[in-house]
Order: structure tokens, then C-alpha cells, then sequence
């Protein structure tokens, strides 16, 4: 496929600008997203690339700038906000699925509360998209019953469910246990293919050689490369990109 | 023996009135203690401040004031003519709110802020955030002390009794007119009130046991998570 040819791109950032306190977490952050594209958001802890990545759908706040989604600005509060946000599909490092809900209420929940899709048919796609991950013979069972990987696929499911122009992910497999990044790093490669548009903030090198269309490096809350993971690996420009990829690829 | 044999229709009626007051104020308290709560963590300032004040006004007045307010103050306002039972359900309602409101305020808290990040993300405003995610945990996590807000408000029904309403809280008082020993009648209304308490424990152990697997729980014992 060949992202970045069509006009209007998916995600829009211009001079997104944030504070915590003192802390300037995110500086004039210029970025545009085509429609099919997989960026993967790299950075040492602390660079603003989750913030980044949760300020697309406004559950951060920004100071000043614009986002757009699919040529839509993000209004500042109210109904609006929620409609574009059902747009936007959201994976969270801690998994965040419903604890008092099962797996299948979890997929169904916000097809039937938002969309206004009936029961049945929010039930018949909310199988077919568990099948589709691996989990759908555990659909009865509540999320504490299931291990973090099969949760966190369960979260890719929700999130699938609402039918999104685009997908963030925040973090994805840092709060598993190693064996079990494999099978998530594998709903999202079957994403990335099916052609899905991706932000994906992670440290997971391997899915950003494999799947990644773009890398965008982050330090110290600016964009500091943005480029393909090729020449990113191999030929990083930035002093600070050296010094990341140094500490990440010793061990 | 005798003291309960022989007045068992005077405990009879007033052990009924017992259990009306309660049902009746306990349905009301909870309905608006949970409104309160949703107004407290609510986004727009004004909501949160009149939840607050109604809390702090009600929870800090004595039962037995502001029983007395609606006995005989509020009837001198003369807006609507309410007998004393229905002064009384409000009373015991109003004041047993504040108390539900901030037990499950503290229930709200115990639910990870990710839970409402999570519900936000997919498009649920407000409303269906709280009502659908956060206050169902959060009713759940509060089983225990909620219960415990409600045997209080089944003990508080018997201040009614000051204001003539037929409750078991009055029942010494037709004893010792009727000459028997009143030490015995409250013993056997101090069992009257544990046989009528014993159901709601019940109550909660069920409900804490049927939520125990939905609540991926923390249980300190086993030392998950």
C-alpha cells in the first residue's frame, strides 16, 4: 500500500503546545497522519510521547494548537467531543477494560450505548472481532479472569468494535509479561496490513522495523526525527536518536 | 414473655411502622444520596458546589433537628400539608443522603481513573460514563459501609417516635401506660431490630459474593496484584 497520497490526512496536529505545571511536555508539535499509515512514536520516558499520543483524542487537554481528525477539528468539550472520540480508537497500556463487565458486554458496550446498534448485530461483530483476536471462547468470562495479553487483545477488540478511522495505541505491551507481547505485536502487524491507520507509542523495536510506515522520535516534548524506520535504525541524524537507540539495542 | 404475648399486636403495628418508614426512606436516600454523588464529581462547578453544601448542611445537623424542623416548622410554612409520616420519611431520607452520597463518592474513588479514560475514549459522554462504568464499581467496592448507612437509618426510624409516628422506637411508652415492665418491652425491641438487621447482612454478604469475580478484587490475603 502507499500512504500518503490522498489529500485530507487522518490525524492533523499544528502547533500543539502543553504544560504540566513548569513542565513544557509538549513544544509545537506539527504532525500529519495519511490515511493507512502506521507511525510508531518513539522516545526515552518523559519525551511527551504519550501525552502526544492522548492529546489526538483530547483525554489530555492542550494548551493551545489544533487536532484534526479526518478534517475535523476536536471541539473542546461536550457531545461533539464524545462523537469524534467514538471515531478514534484508543489501547491503554494498563488495558483499562470494564472489570464489571464481561469480555463480551466490554466489545458490545459502546456498539450499543453510542452507535446505537442493536444487541444482536452489536453481539454477532463483537464474536466475529474476538474470533479475530484469539479470545472469543473466553467471552463469557470476566477481564480479571484472563491473562494481561488476552486483555489487552480483548481492549484492540473494543476498540475495533466502534469501527475507527484510526487507532491509538498507548503503549501496548509495556505492562505485560514478555511472553505475552508476541501474540499482542501480532493483533496489531494484522492491523497494520488490513490497512488500518495507526499511532503506535511503544518500545517494541521490532514491531516498528516490521510494521511501521513512519518513526517519529520524541525528546524532551519536540519532534526530533520523522522518518522511515529504515533510515531511522540505520542512519539517525539527531545526537539524541544516537543516544536512544544506543541505550536500547546493547541489550 | 408475657410483656411481648400479651402486646403482640401493639409490636405488630409498630414494627410494621417501622419497616415502612425504612423501605420507603432507604429507596429515597439511596436514589438521591447517588444523584448527589454524581453531582459532586460532576465537570460543571455549580453542581458540585450545591452537592457539597448539601452534604456538609445535612450531615452535620443532628437527626433529631432536623426531625423536628420538618414536625413543626415546616408544616408553619404552610406550602403543603403532609401528615407526620410523610415529615418523617423526608427527614430520615434527606439526612441518611448525605451519608449514602459520600460513601459512594468514596466507592467512585476506588475506581481506577482508567476505567473513565477508557469509557471517554470510545465516545460515552458524562452521563453514560458514570452511570454504565464508574458508579456500578463504585456501588460495588461500597457494599459493606453502605449497608452499614442503612442498618443506621433502620435504628434512626425510632426518632420518629418523638413525633408521634407509630414505629417501633414507641413502643415502651404504650407499655408503661399499660403497666408493664418497659426494661423487658426494649429488650424484646433491641430483638425486633436484629431480626429486622439480619436480613440486610445477609444481603450484603450475597451481593459481595456474587461481585467478587466481577470486581477483579483486591484481596490482601492473597496478595494479587
Amino acid at each position: 500500500m502507499d500512504p500518503g497520497t490522498t489529500s485530507t490526512p487522518m490525524v492533523r496536529m499544528a502547533g500543539v503546545q502543553k504544560h504540566f505545571g513548569d513542565l513544557h511536555v509538549l513544544r509545537d508539535i506539527d504532525l500529519e497522519i495519511a490515511p493507512g499509515e502506521v507511525v510508531v512514536v518513539l522516545g526515552p520516558s518523559g519525551s511527551g510521547k504519550s501525552t502526544l499520543c492522548r492529546a489526538i483524542n483530547r483525554l489530555e487537554p492542550i494548551d493551545s494548537g489544533t487536532v484534526e481528525i479526518d478534517g475535523r477539528e476536536l471541539p473542546a468539550e461536550g457531545r461533539d467531543l464524545a462523537a469524534l472520540r467514538s471515531d478514534v480508537g484508543m489501547v491503554f497500556q494498563q488495558f483499562n477494560l470494564f472489570a464489571h463487565r464481561t469480555i463480551l458486554e466490554n466489545v458490545t458496550l459502546a456498539p450499543i450505548r453510542v452507535r446505537k446498534v442493536s444487541k444482536g448485530e452489536a453481539e454477532n461483530r463483537a464474536t466475529t472481532l474476538l474470533e479475530r483476536v484469539g479470545i472469543a471462547d473466553q467471552a463469557h468470562k470476566y477481564p480479571a479472569q484472563l491473562s494481561g495479553g488476552q486483555q489487552q487483545r480483548v481492549a484492540i477488540a473494543r476498540a475495533l468494535a466502534m469501527d475507527p478511522k484510526v487507532m491509538l495505541f498507548d503503549e501496548p505491551t509495556s505492562a505485560l509479561d514478555p511472553e505475552m507481547v508476541g501474540e499482542v505485536v501480532e493483533v496489531m502487524a494484522d492491523l497494520a496490513r488490513d490497512g488500518m491507520t495507526m499511532i503506535v507509542v511503544t518500545h517494541e523495536m521490532g514491531f516498528a522495523r516490521r510494521a511501521a510506515h513512519r518513526v517519529v522520535f520524541m525528546a524532551d516534548g519536540e519532534i526530533v526525527e520523522d522518518s522511515t524506520p529504515d533510515a531511522f535504525f540505520s542512519r539517525p541524524s539527531s545526537e539524541r536518536a544516537r543516544d536512544f537507540l544506543g541505550k536500547i539495542l546493547t541489550h | 414473655m408475657n410483656v411481648l404475648l400479651d402486646n403482640l399486636g401493639e409490636f405488630g403495628i409498630r414494627f410494621l411502622g417501622t419497616i415502612e418508614l425504612f423501605v420507603v426512606s432507604s429507596i429515597a436516600s439511596l436514589v438521591l444520596g447517588t444523584l448527589l454523588a454524581a453531582m459532586r464529581v460532576s465537570p460543571v462547578p455549580a453542581m458540585r458546589v450545591a452537592a457539597t453544601t448539601y452534604v456538609t448542611l445535612l450531615r452535620n445537623t443532628p437527626l433529631t433537628l432536623i426531625m423536628f424542623f420538618f414536625a413543626f416548622g415546616f408544616p408553619r410554612l404552610e406550602i403543603v400539608d403532609l401528615d407526620y409520616f410523610t415529615l418523617a420519611v423526608i427527614a430520615l431520607s434527606l439526612y441518611t443522603a448525605a451519608f449514602v452520597c459520600e460513601t459512594i463518592r468514596s466507592g467512585i474513588t476506588t475506581v481506577p481513573p482508567g476505567q473513565a479514560e477508557a469509557a471517554r475514549a470510545l465516545g460515552l459522554g458524562f452521563g453514560q460514563s458514570l452511570g454504565l462504568v464508574i458508579l456500578p464499581q463504585a456501588i460495588r467496592a461500597v457494599v459493606p459501609p453502605l449497608t452499614s448507612v442503612q442498618i443506621a437509618l433502620i435504628k434512626n426510624t425510632t426518632v420518629a417516635a418523638g413525633f408521634s409516628v407509630v414505629e417501633a422506637g414507641g413502643i415502651y411508652s404504650t407499655l408503661s401506660e399499660r403497666g408493664y415492665s418497659t426494661l423487658a418491652g426494649l429488650l424484646w425491641v433491641a430483638l425486633g431490630f436484629g431480626v429486622l438487621i439480619t436480613p440486610m447482612t445477609l444481603l450484603q454478604r450475597s451481593l459481595e459474593r456474587r461481585w467478587s469475580a466481577s470486581s477483579g478484587g483486591t484481596r490482601v490475603a492473597a496478595g494479587a496484584r
